[in-house]
């Protein structure tokens, strides 16, 4: 260590005037020690190749430590390639190639100690090399494989460093060397403490290095060593894997197998009898044990260990786990950091988690309020909703084909979503709807059937396969806080895209001429008529403006999933179990079994990571147990309106 | 005349209107009352705390001669108690025939198992005849209920309670969109009903409830305003405030 | 059920007498007589009466007690798994054993066991048996579970949401949602139920591996025939009478039959629950001569389709039922199959197993606006007319 700490020290303080030196001159001296480099001696040969300042002084260790540098006759030393016969030589000082015969060269090959040396030495330049994006690859690469001597020429490295990330990046580096590899225990034990405030991914792998262990057993439990615990088989260990450890130890003989049995059975039959069991009694395992107990009897096979034996072998040993650090003290730090971290996790993940079910539940709401608006106010289920996403988010499509800027066609595609959408909503009211109202169930069949329709027709104008809706790159990426807890722009920018849609249609119905004539004709029709409102006219623009969002939420949620035919089939169930949860005709409803279905869904997932279909399942059965204590839904109307 | 059924200090508010307030009427058996009042006076209200549809905030319900509470009862345990109820609008089963109209009203076991394996009796023939013959529909029993005028409707759900055989019979509006005629054979329906059963009949049209002849219930903002001959309400101040002095 | 009851319903008379000659045809058509009509095509019709059937009980759930329900193909499906798990468990050990037999020292009762966990279970990874085949061994409880669970499942859903009195279409989004969760529960590999591999093989029958398939297909036909001419009759027999007056009366005003003093809530689920588990016994028979189950045929669409031949057939009479399932499932086989000439357009070419959905979507939008009682109506115009 301490001739690495002269290393850099020299490194640190290299003057200008030692650049003018060239590295031939500087290694002539040293060619023996270069030709036939040992862990000791090279040492001499770095210090002065490091105190030289000389810039090729990095790639020649380089290739150096990758056997690629050959002596010539004369005692050069060359960077070559072998090609044929001959080497394509490239001087070290001036990087000019020749072409030679490789007679008379011969290789430098330094063994693996050496080139540790090397290799520590070459990550002292790295570290300190001029160029930043050399330095931030040699940093990344210790993390990758981090070692004891990186350690020493990582914080020398810490006080010369100009940016500010890195250099930051450097210190945590560090840390985490220090708590694995540092010399004196209280270092470990500080730089350990100093992790159980870090939640990165990296702090809790150094942590959890440090707890490994390993199983070991002993007739009595040890003092002398770290042990984590104690394990007691059949509850911490299977009867069988405590016992294979035994085996591992030579401390008893191995089981026999149900296959070993059968075969030492098949193999030793005599006069269609094995002992005295005749075979065909040998489907059964108390006669095959029978049997090859009595072949052990006669010595044919080894004896057999039956569970009595096995738990007998057991009983007379402690099973243990002890760590791989030696160190109590470290240990035991080790582990209250790493609790402290997973709390901190625990609280960080919840937050990640519920920033997910917001945007999931932002989605739901953007791809339920429009059914909700046409449900609520006309008493219509819409089940071609779905393929109005679709639509919308096929629109986004195809101004993508036309305007190749993203911002521009984002901008453009969601009015012009909303307006197809709103074209084909208020032809489906006119055509058909109109002529179906007071029959809602058979709006509900006539809607699946343009549902079908449109499907298909998608399918064939566009194809089956998913159609990309390339969201802008401004929305790439994601808002990290830490390890645990982001969010990616694009399921920000939906959330405020269903925050404006929810103050937007609030101002709608509440404010707005149309918005009073809308709940005029919900409450009363007949009412509203006599007033010279035009129920027609009203449900047109009401069953219009449901599609139109339904168009809009398909551009959002296309940007974030697959475009396909059959991306409206996947959110129309949902929308229908967030319109029916929340409350009939009422947009805080919505909003209400949006955010109860999204969390309930990303709650579910969390408790059951492996399986989003099952998270699906319950969350349906919930649903509809949900149904039976508020048939109304969360926010349900009361009185005599709710009555029919 | 025993009283059969008491409603008690009942109240029930919806989103804070208190469509009933402190209700409390008693209807012996067998007994014509007429309940009139004007629009929003909980006189619908009142019968569907009855029947079972609303279920009040508080009050009791007691029903016949055992005195058992009908709050916590379903419609059809209620109807079953002898309750029968004929909407404002008549609603019967237009794709079906008066005889089948009136076969499912017939007072016999309700349960699937019992319908499903129903057999029709000569009994039940007859009383349908009966009833066909009372309401004057003894011609059209073959016909849809769908095929009838507005005023066989209404006759037809008065022969549907009457197949059920209730004690007491609950009327909604039944003279509303009739014709003279057809008016007074109501009344003279309703009368003959009466004779050995309760009847409570609401009604709007003061003709229809004078031509009744009965005890009349004046209902004004959930609760009972004055109760009597027609004669002695209409001549009552309050009475006369509350249908004129709104004006 | 008697003969009176019949002679009171000369159109089940009728139907019960065209269905007979129906399969006297296909038997002389098949291998048995002249040998026109293929295998598949006899399984295809075989099929097609199991799909009539359930359409059946959808008409008297939907069109005579008007609820409309999105769920009876998942008790079609559980009735295709219940019985598909006998006969893949039989198949496979019939071929286990078959292959153990070689050995010199007979297998155990474990090993058999294990082997067949494995065939079945290997596809997704496992080779332990669910708690759910606890009686695949035996044909006569699978068979009792064809009836039972979907009945049981029918009785507990329609308890909760005819008592809590989830009508009109908040019920059929109830009940498709009740088929999504099934649908994606047993998409899952740990369901027990091979995920989304489903069961199949199911059209080789354990003891009769050497009966030629035609003659399987045509048991299956009969079979078939049998469960639609039974169903038909016992549906005939529940909507007439005055049961048929009050599930009708229900569908056309519910509280009305309530005031009457009818507890709604125990017909809607009478009715629910033996619709369910006629369902069953239609798939029960269906999947045997497909030959494979899987989730995705339980999927919402499934029995939103089953709604559109309902529909499309004419609801509220049973034989509108049978035809619509028949005339919808054999049109689409042809379309989608490729037996449907293309049209060409010069500058396109219509090719039908492109465009029948886009056909069936448009003409059932047609259907529902401007014949809303389907091709059975066509009955009933021809039948007035001469009056």
């Amino acid at each position: 260590m301490p001739r690495v700490l002269i290393l850099l020290a020299l490194l640190l303080g290299f003057s200008p005037a030692a650049q003018a030196q060239e590295l031939q001159t500087l290694l002539q001296p040293h060619a023996q020690e270069v030709a036939k480099p040992g862990r000791r001696t090279v040492g001499t040969v770095l210090d002065d190749l490091a105190s030289s300042g000389i810039p090729q002084v990095a790639t020649f260790l380089e290739e150096w430590q990758d056997k690629s540098v050959w002596q010539s006759p004369e005692g050069l030393f060359f960077i070559a390639d072998e090609d044929g016969d001959n080497l394509i030589l490239t001087d070290i000082d001036s990087g000019v190639e020749t072409t030679a015969p490789s007679d008379g060269f011969t290789q430098l090959k330094p063994n693996g100690g050496v080139r540790r040396v090397i290799g520590t030495a070459l990550v002292q330049f790295q570290l300190m090399d001029p160029d930043l994006n050399r330095r931030t690859t040699a940093v990344a690469s210790i993390a990758r494989r981090p070692e004891a001597s990186q350690l020493a020429p990582l914080l020398g490295s810490i006080d010369g460093e100009e940016d500010p990330t890195l250099k930051a990046r450097k210190i945590q580096l560090a840390n985490f060397l220090s708590a694995s590899f540092a010399e004196e225990p209280t270092d470990r034990i500080a730089a350990i403490s100093s992790l159980s405030t870090d939640v990165s991914v990296e702090a809790r792998a150094v942590l959890n290095q440090i707890l490994t262990t390993r199983p070991a057993l002993a007739e009595e439990l040890p003092t002398d060593v770290n042990v984590a615990r104690v394990l007691n088989p059949g509850e911490d260990m299977s009867l069988d894997a405590a016992y294979e450890l035994l085996v591992a130890d030579d401390l008893a003989a191995p089981r026999t197998d149900a296959d070993t049995i059968k075969a030492a059975l098949a193999s030793n039959i005599i006069n269609g009898r094995v002992g005295d069991v005749p075979v065909a009694q040998l489907g059964t395992t108390a006669n095959r044990n029978r049997a090859y107990a009595q072949l052990a009897h006669s010595g044919t096979v080894p004896p057999l260990v039956t569970d009595t034996d096995r738990d007998a072998a057991l009983a007379k040993f402690t099973f243990f786990e002890i760590y791989d650090e030696a160190d109590t003290a470290i240990t035991d730090a080790a582990t209250t950091a790493l609790a402290s971290v997973e709390t901190r996790v625990a609280v960080g993940q919840s937050a990640d988690l519920a920033l997910d079910a917001l945007s999931l539940a932002s989605i739901y709401f953007l791809a339920a309020i429009g059914l909700a608006i046409t449900f609520g106010v006309m008493g219509v289920i819409n089940m071609a909703h779905g393929e109005f996403i679709m639509m919308g988010a096929y629109t986004g499509y195809v101004v993508q084909l036309f305007i190749p800027s993203y911002t521009a066609s984002i901008i453009i595609a969601l009015p012009l979503a909303f307006a197809v959408t709103f074209a084909a909503g208020v032809a489906m009211e006119r055509l058909v709807i109109r002529h179906l109202y007071h029959r809602p169930l058979e709006t509900l069949l006539a809607t699946f059937g343009i549902s079908i329709a449109l499907q298909q027709l998608a399918k064939n104008i566009f194809g089956t396969q998913a159609r990309p809706l390339t969201s802008p790159a401004w929305l790439d990426g994601a808002w990290v806080f830490n390890d645990v807890v982001q969010i990616s722009y694009i399921r920000i920018a939906i959330f405020v895209l269903a925050v404006i849609f929810l103050f937007l249609i609030l101002f709608v119905l509440k404010r707005t001429r149309l918005g009073l004539e809308v709940r005029a004709v919900t409450q009363n029709p007949g009412m509203a008529a006599s007033m010279g409102i035009n129920p027609d006219r009203i449900n047109m623009l009401t069953f219009g403006l449901g599609s139109g969002i339904a168009g809009i939420a398909g551009v959002a949620i296309g940007l974030y999933a697959k475009v396909t035919s059959e991306m409206g089939a996947d959110y129309i169930v949902q929308s229908f179990m967030t319109v029916v949860v929340g409350g009939v005709g009422n947009v805080w409803g919505t909003l209400a079994g949006a955010s109860l279905i999204g969390f309930l869904q990303k709650g579910i997932e969390w408790l059951n990571p492996s399986n989003t279909l099952a998270a699906q399942t319950y969350m349906i059965l919930f649903i509809i147990l949900f149904i039976q204590f508020r048939p109304k839904g969360i926010v349900a109307l009361k009185g005599r309106a709710a009555a029919d | 005349m025993s009283t059969l059924l008491e409603v008690d200090g009942v109240s029930v508010s919806f989103d804070g209107f208190r469509a009933i307030n402190n209700l409390s009427i008693q209807i012996g058996e067998p007994e014509l009352r007429a309940v009139i009042g004007p629009n929003g006076a909980g006189k619908t209200t009142f019968m569907d705390i009855i029947t079972g549809k609303t279920k009040p905030d508080e009050g009791r319900v007691t029903w016949g001669d055992r005195n058992i509470s009908l709050l916590g009862m379903s419609e059809s345990e209620i109807a079953m108690e002898g309750i029968g109820r004929k909407f404002q609008k008549p609603t019967v089963f237009e794709d079906q025939t008066v005889r089948e109209n009136l076969a499912m009203a017939l007072h016999n076991p309700r349960g699937p198992f019992a319908v499903l394996f129903y057999k029709k009796t000569q009994e039940g023939a007859k009383r349908i005849k009966e009833i066909a013959t009372e309401i004057g529909l003894s011609d059209s029993l073959t016909r849809r209920a769908g095929e009838l005028s507005h005023g066989q409707k209404q006759w037809l759900e008065i022969g549907m309670l009457l197949a059920q055989d209730p004690r007491l019979l609950l009327v909604d509006e039944p003279a509303a969109g009739m014709t003279t005629a057809e008016r007074e054979l109501t009344t003279d329906l309703l009368k003959r009903a009466a004779k050995t059963r309760a009847v409570v009949v609401v009604e709007h049209d003061m003709e229809f409830v004078r031509r009744l002849d009965c005890k009349v219930t004046v209902l004004h903002e959930g609760s009972v305003l004055a109760e009597g001959s027609l004669d002695h309400v209409t001549a009552d101040q309050t009475v006369i405030d509350v249908y004129l002095g709104r004006q | 059920m008697n003969k009176s009851f019949l002679m009171r319903n000369p159109s089940t008379l009728w139907f019960l007498l065209g269905l007979s000659l129906f399969t006297i045809v296909v038997t002389i058509l098949s291998d048995a007589g002249l040998g026109v009509m293929s295998t598949s095509f006899v399984k295809t019709l075989g099929k097609t009466l199991c799909l009539c059937l359930i359409a059946v009980a959808m008409d008297v759930v939907w069109g005579y007690c008007g609820i409309l329900s999105l769920g009876h193909f998942a008790f079609f499906g559980i009735g295709g798994y219940a019985v598909g798990m006998w006969l893949m468990y039989a198949r496979t050990e019939g071929i286990v054993l078959d292959s153990l037999a070689t050995q010199t020292i007979p297998p155990t009762a474990q090993e058999v066991t294990d082997a067949i966990g494995n065939q079945i279970f290997g596809v997704v990874g496992s080779s332990e048996f669910p708690m759910i085949w606890a009686f695949s061994d035996s044909l006569f409880l699978q068979l009792l579970m064809v009836v039972l669970v979907p009945g049981l499942l029918a009785l507990v859903f329609g308890w909760l949401a005819f008592r809590s009195r989830v009508t009109g279409v908040y019920l059929s989004i109830l009940t498709q949602a009740m088929t999504l969760a099934l649908s994606l529960y047993l998409f899952q590999n740990d369901s027990g139920l091979r995920g989304n591999n489903g069961l199949s093989g199911l059209q080789n029958i354990p003891g009769f591996e050497n009966t030629p398939q035609s003659t399987i297909s045509l048991a299956f036909f009969y079979a078939s025939a049998s469960a639609v001419a039974l169903g038909y009759v016992l549906f005939a027999w529940v909507t007439s009478g005055k049961m048929g007056s009050v599930i009708k009366a229900i569908r056309d005003n519910e509280s009305r039959v309530r005031f009457l003093g009818y507890h709604v809530e125990s017909y809607k689920l009478f009715v629910f629950t033996i619709t369910a588990v006629v369902a069953a016994i239609a798939g029960a028979l269906y999947y045997p001569q497909a030959g494979i189950i899987n989730p995705a045929e339980i999927a919402p669409i499934a029995s939103i389709y089953l709604a559109v031949w309902v529909a499309i057939g004419g609801r509220g009479r049973l034989y509108g039922a049978v035809i619509g399932a028949a005339f919808v499932s054999l049109l689409s086989s042809w379309f989608t199959g490729g037996g449907a000439p293309a049209i060409p357009l010069g500058f396109y070419t219509i090719q039908w197993t492109d465009w029948w959905l886009v056909l069936l979507g448009l003409s059932f939008v047609a259907v529902t606006l401007y014949a809303p009682k389907g091709i059975g109506g066509l009955f009933d115009y021809l039948v007035r007319k001469p009056s």
